[in-house]
């Protein structure tokens, strides 16, 4: 039940014992949605009307904490969801699951061309640093892509049938998560053929940092998938604003070439213009991810004899940088509730808008 | 019996768009305002389902009862009011729904199955009960995409059943398949029925409502007409539904309003006299006093008969020309002459209706208004009298020893294959 709150029935409506003749149904899977089974002259019996059973109330409030409870109950769907949506992707292509690694990598190719070769960046190991902030912006925008129809092309199911409808959103990021965890796969191996060491200290970060990646994508992923059955102009919007979301974020370039060079920290507008980048909820996950795969904070590099230092993050403890991962989770769970009120908002009318 | 679903001022408001503005370049022109003409689909509806009760909802299209029953499944949200319901919940408004044509029946097992509320481990121990229920034996590792539009409902009947939901929701999907599935569909709503779950089912089919309902209400526009046993319910739904009488927001009236009322309805038989019942065989006359306030060409006489069980033994062909009928004002009475009534024991009872050529208007209609009872001397059994003629043929020789049939049998006959056996 998706809508309404669940309370124990009132024990004045339960009314007396007596099971009614001839009721002798031996209830299978009595879940926690399950009537009571009394025990009655050694054969359990279900008995209608005795039972403290749950009350579901259908009305038009929005309860989070109901929704909450409604969504951890149905996390056996969600994985359902999750497994369907990837077993559609892939079915009817020659390549299948091999899509997921080649897409990323054929993309990290592209990147490492124009920046290596014809941008001549000179940041040894690019490749690694341009992965370790792809795995991050992926998994994000994987998912608020997909996110703003999928409530609109499962319409079918919205229409007839009552489940929390949170989940199909939810789906997807867990569809990103999957995905994520291929390429990550793909990560370590690149990093063992180059020879990279992480930031061994830092690595403890990043499971922090994806959980709240996760969440902060659960709560745009719930925000889109309503707000695009309402206004289709979403879908349209959301890959023009994860464009620039995208170049706003240090992934193909460096934070230190903004921030750390010494134009940047003599310019008065850059150096309080980091604050407001930082505001950028994903900056800080990428940040992390990268400090802890790249494992270096600067590099140097010889031309004509002479050697310059390139910074390209800050020099930040394991600390700062959980501070920072702790203040977009909490951020990111408030956005996560405030979505979720919105979804509960805009849901009672799916029915009749798609 | 405790209350299953409580319905307590239920009101719903669609927006009818004059025009759907969804894009944002539309909505900035209109000023972010959409014309709308508000339109209630439900209006303070109020209603108590027993635990344990099948409970009919009829209406005519629009009336709101599918509207009733997706907020009662928490699809729709009711823009004011509260529906409380007790247990566990399935609704069967679709069969399949949201099946992935892509994935075999297997994965659309437990994809339905949890969308409906069940675990994972819950689908697991229910699983081979499902693909039995459906036939689907061979084909369960097969893609839906393949199956038959049979077999693709079939599924999704057997998962819906199999949620052994406390209170079941359906929407007009009790006739699926073939005749062998549909009653073990029947089979299965009547386990509900004994094993004390409630049932809500939304229908247009009167027959179903009478057959399965222990109660039923019937809706208009929004609202409710009224609650009440399967057959009254269904009296004012055909009333509404044709437009006669003065229902409350229907919207008859006018011309065919009442030109005609049914007066008294009577069954007279070849024992009307020395008995009250009949005897399978003998003559039966309705008659029914017909008032008309106006001439009518080509008006035409329909009747039906109901067994005891509420089971529609018999309904007139309405094209039969020997129905029509030119009616003068003032009216007088019709005449249904069955000059043999080829029934067994029971008591039938007879409704009778008056309607127009077109079928667009029913004048008047009495639903079950009298009754006629059957007694059978002999020990044939059932409900239909017939006569077989039995003859018995030597396997060589070809000589037949004809038995002929003096009255009714007993059952039927099982093809007597052995030559020994002598048939009395």
């Amino acid at each position: 039940m998706s809508v309404g709150a669940v309370e124990p029935a009132p024990p004045g409506s339960s009314h007396d014992g007596n099971p009614p003749a001839g009721l002798d149904h031996h209830r299978l899977g009595d879940g926690e949605a399950g009537g009571e089974a009394v025990a009655i002259g050694g054969s359990t019996r279900f008995v209608p009307g005795t039972s403290n059973r749950q009350v579901t109330i259908v009305n038009g409030k929005v309860e989070l904490r109901q929704r909450l409870k409604d969504l951890w109950r149905n996390r056996d769907l969600l994985i359902l969801l999750i497994r369907t949506e990837l077993k559609v992707k892939y079915k009817n292509s020659v390549l299948g699951y091999l899509w997921s690694m080649l897409n990323p990598a054929l993309v990290l190719a592209i990147y490492y061309m124009v920046f290596k070769i014809i941008a001549r960046n000179h940041q040894p190991n690019f490749a690694i640093w341009l992965f370790a902030g792809l795995l991050v912006w992926n998994l994000f925008n994987n998912a608020a892509m997909s996110s703003t129809t999928v409530v609109v092309g499962k319409a079918g199911i919205v229409k007839k049938v009552a489940f929390p409808r949170e989940l199909l959103a939810l789906s997807v990021a867990g569809v990103a998560l999957v995905l994520f965890a291929i390429q990550v796969v793909v990560l370590v191996l690149a990093m063992l053929i180059f020879g990279v060491h992480p930031a061994y200290e830092y690595l403890a970060l990043l499971p922090l940092g994806l959980v709240a990646l996760l969440v902060f994508t659960g709560a745009v992923s719930i925000f889109l998938s309503a707000v695009n059955v309402y206004l289709r102009d979403t879908q349209h919007l959301t890959e023009v604003l994860l464009m620039a979301w995208f170049w706003g974020t240090c992934i193909v370039y460096t934070y230190g070439q903004i921030f750390l060079s010494g134009f940047s920290k003599s310019h008065p507008i850059l150096k309080w213009g980091q604050y407001v980048y930082l505001l950028n909820p994903i900056t800080p996950i990428v940040m992390t991810f990268q400090r802890a795969i790249y494992g270096k904070t600067q590099y140097s590099y010889t031309s004509n004899h002479v050697t310059t230092i390139y910074h390209v993050l800050p020099t930040w403890g394991v600390g700062t940088f959980a501070a920072l991962l702790g203040v977009v989770l909490v951020v990111s769970l408030g956005l996560f509730f405030l979505s979720l009120i919105v979804f509960g908002r805009l849901e009672g009318n799916f029915a009749e808008e798609l | 019996m405790g209350v299953a679903i409580e319905v307590r001022d239920i009101s719903k408001q669609f927006k009818l768009y004059n025009e759907r503005y969804t894009s944002l370049k539309e909505r900035v022109i209109h000023g972010g305002k959409m014309p709308y003409t508000p339109f209630w689909a439900l209006q303070d509806v109020n209603v108590d389902i027993n635990e344990g009760e099948t409970f009919g909802i009829l209406g005519r299209n629009g009336c709101g009862k599918s509207t009733l029953l997706k907020c009662v499944a928490g699809i729709l949200k009711p823009t004011s009011g509260e529906i409380r319901v007790r247990g566990s919940l399935a609704a069967m408004l679709e069969l399949g729904a949201g099946f992935q044509p892509e994935l075999s029946g297997r994965d659309n097992i437990f994809l339905n199955g949890s969308l409906l509320g069940l675990s994972r481990a819950e689908i697991e121990k229910r699983f081979d009960d499902i693909v039995a229920f459906a036939e689907l034996e061979q084909f369960i590792d097969n893609q839906v995409k393949f199956y038959s539009s049979g077999m693709y409902v079939r599924l999704g009947f057997a998962v819906a059943v199999n949620v052994e939901p406390d209170v079941l929701l359906v929407d007009e999907v009790l006739a699926v398949g073939d005749a062998a599935f549909q009653r073990k569909c029947l089979d299965h709503v009547k386990r509900f029925q004994r094993e004390g779950r409630t049932i809500v089912v939304v229908s247009h089919g009167t027959d179903t409502i009478r057959q399965n309902c222990s109660r039923a209400m019937v809706m208009n526009h929004g609202k409710v007409i009224t609650v009440d046993e399967p057959g009254e319910a269904i009296r004012v739904y055909l009333a509404d539904l044709l437009g006669v009488g003065t229902l409350e927001g229907s919207e008859s009236g006018g011309i065919e309003g009442n030109v005609f009322h049914i007066g008294t309805v009577q069954a007279e038989h070849g024992g009307s006299g020395a008995r009250d019942h009949l005897y399978p065989g003998e003559s039966l006359t309705i008659t029914a006093e017909l008032d008309a306030l106006a001439p009518v060409p080509s008006a035409i006489a329909t009747i039906a008969i109901h067994d005891d069980k509420n089971e529609l033994v018999f309904a007139s062909d309405p094209d039969d020309p020997g129905c029509q009928m030119d009616v003068p004002v003032g009216g007088g009475q019709i005449r249904f002459e069955f000059p043999e009534v080829p029934l067994l024991d029971g008591t039938y009872s007879v409704s009778v209706g008056i309607r127009s050529l077109t079928e667009t208007a029913v004048f008047d209609w009495k639903d079950q208004v009298t009754q006629f009872e059957v007694a059978n001397p002999g020990r044939a059994t059932g409900r239909v009298r017939l006569l077989p003629a039995v003859s018995f043929r030597h396997r060589s020789t070809g000589h037949t020893g004809e038995v002929p049939a003096v009255g009714p049998m007993v059952g039927g006959i099982s093809g007597a294959p052995v030559a020994e056996n002598i048939i009395s």
